[in-house]
C-alpha cells in the first residue's frame, strides 16, 4: 500500500529554540525542519527569531540571515536569489515555492519551512532530486530532426513560437512534481508534472520531427496517465505556469492520433 | 520498478526508463470518458425510473420494468455504470496498492466483481422483461 505514515526514524520531534538576537525589537519567528545525516537522531523543528530591521524582505533573505548570524549549520540550496535558477525551492507555509520570490509579508504568524515533500532528504532543506532530473532526461529534452540541418537555423513562424510560451519558462525547481499526490505515491513510474510539461514543450515545438516517437514514449498507464487532474502542480508553480494544462494537452494529442 | 532495492547500482535514467512505455493507456482514458458522458443521461433516466417505481406496488413495478424502453434504458445504465466502475476502481488500485501480488489479485477481483454485478442486474431486468 501507499505509505501514509512516516517511518519511526523520520518522525518530527521538537527541536532547539535558538536565543532571540540581543537588542532587536522587530522579530519574526521561523520554524525550520532540520535533519542531520551524520547521526541517529530524528528530524526536528528548530525555532529561530530573525531581526527584521537587519534583514531583507524575502524568505531567502531570512534563512541566509539565520545562517550568517545564528546557526551556520542550517543547510539549504540557493543561487540566483531572483527566481530564475530554481535552487531554493522548499515548502514554505504549507506550499512549495521559491524562498527567493516569497515575501515574508505574504505569510501570517510563524514562518514554517520544510524541504520539498516526499523526496529523500540529503540534509535539512536539501532534497535529493536525482530521480527528478533523470525523469527530465528520459523525455529527451532536445530538438530531434531527420531533415538535414539547414545552413543557418531551423526556422519557426512567430505564431508557432507562441505555442512555447508558458512552457519554456520552466526552471525545473520541482515545486510542482513534489506537490503532486500521484507523484508521491507513484513517483517511480509516473513522470510527474515538471517532466511532462517539458515533454509537451518539445511535442508542440513546430521544428521537432519526433512528435510520434515522443508520444509513443509517454503512452503508458503510469508515465502519463497517473495524472488525475488534482491541479496541485498549477497551484504551486512559482513561475505561474500550468503543468496540468500541458498534461491535458498531451492526453488530447494521444486521443487525436487514435480517433 | 518498485521491487528494486534502493541500493541497486542501476543508473537513475535506467530506473526511470524501467521496462519501457507500455504503449497503452489512451484506450483506458478514452473509455472512461465515453462511459462518463453516457452516464450523465443514463443516471438521470435511472433516478427517474426509480422514483416512478417507488410509487407503484409490486405488480405495477414489474409492469413498468417490463416495458421495452424502460428495460433498455436500465440495461444501458447497468452496462455503462459497471464498465465505468471497473475502470475507475482499477485506477485506484494501481494508485495505492504497490505490492505486485496483491495488486494483480485485486485487479482480477475488480473485473470479476464488475462483471458479476452487471450480469446479475441484467439477468434480473431481462427476467422481468421476458417472463413478467
Amino acid at each position: 500500500m501507499a505509505e501514509f505514515n512516516l517511518p519511526k526514524n523520520s518522525r518530527l520531534v521538537e527541536g532547539k529554540t535558538w536565543p532571540k538576537p540581543a537588542g532587536a525589537n522587530n522579530l519574526r519567528e521561523f520554524r525550520i525542519y532540520r535533519w542531520d545525516p551524520d547521526g541517529e537522531s530524528n528530524p526536528r523543528v528548530d525555532t529561530y527569531f530573525v531581526d527584521l530591521d537587519d534583514c531583507g524582505p524575502m524568505i531567502l533573505d531570512a534563512i541566509i540571515w539565520i545562517k550568517n548570524r545564528i546557526d551556520p549549520t542550517l543547510t539549504f540550496r540557493r543561487s540566483c536569489r531572483e527566481g530564475i535558477c530554481g535552487s531554493c525551492a522548499m515548502n514554505i507555509d504549507g506550499t512549495n515555492t521559491l524562498a527567493c520570490t516569497k515575501g515574508m509579508d505574504e505569510i501570517s504568524g510563524a514562518v514554517r519551512i520544510y524541504p520539498l515533500p516526499h523526496m529523500p532528504v540529503v540534509k535539512d532543506l536539501v532534497p535529493d532530486l536525482t530521480r527528478f532530473y533523470a525523469q527530465h532526461a528520459s523525455i529527451e529534452p532536445w530538438l530531434k530532426t531527420e531533415t538535414p540541418a539547414p545552413e543557418k537555423e531551423w526556422r519557426q513562424s512567430p505564431s508557432d513560437r507562441e505555442h512555447l510560451d508558458g512552457l519554456y519558462e520552466c526552471i525545473l525547481c520541482a515545486c510542482c512534481s513534489t506537490s503532486c499526490p500521484s507523484y508521491w505515491w507513484n513517483g517511480d513510474r509516473y513522470l510527474g508534472p515538471a517532466a511532462l510539461l517539458q515533454a509537451y514543450r518539445w511535442l508542440i515545438d513546430s521544428r521537432d520531427e519526433a512528435t510520434g516517437d515522443r508520444l509513443d514514449n509517454l503512452e503508458d498507464p503510469f508515465r502519463l496517465y497517473r495524472c488525475h487532474t488534482i491541479m496541485n502542480c498549477s497551484n504551486a508553480c512559482p513561475k505561474g505556469l500550468n503543468p496540468a494544462k500541458a498534461i491535458a494537452e498531451i492526453k488530447k494529442m494521444m486521443v487525436a492520433r487514435q480517433v | 520498478m518498485s521491487q528494486q532495492s534502493s541500493t541497486s547500482l542501476r543508473t537513475p535514467l535506467g530506473r526511470v526508463r524501467g521496462l519501457g512505455a507500455a504503449k497503452s493507456g489512451t484506450d483506458h482514458f478514452w473509455k472512461s470518458r465515453v462511459t462518463a458522458v453516457a452516464n450523465v443521461p443514463l443516471t438521470i433516466a435511472f433516478v427517474v425510473i426509480m422514483l416512478m417505481l417507488s410509487k407503484r406496488d409490486y405488480a405495477g413495478a414489474v409492469k413498468l420494468v417490463g416495458q421495452p424502453l424502460v428495460a433498455i434504458l436500465l440495461l444501458l445504465f447497468i452496462g455503462s455504470a459497471t464498465y465505468h466502475m471497473r475502470l475507475g476502481m482499477q485506477v485506484i488500485i494501481e494508485d495505492y496498492v504497490h505490492s505486485e501480488g496483491k495488486k494483480i489479485a485485486l485487479l482480477m477481483l475488480n473485473t470479476f466483481f464488475a462483471i458479476a454485478v452487471a450480469l446479475a442486474s441484467a439477468y434480473a431486468i431481462l427476467k422481468i422483461g421476458f417472463a413478467g
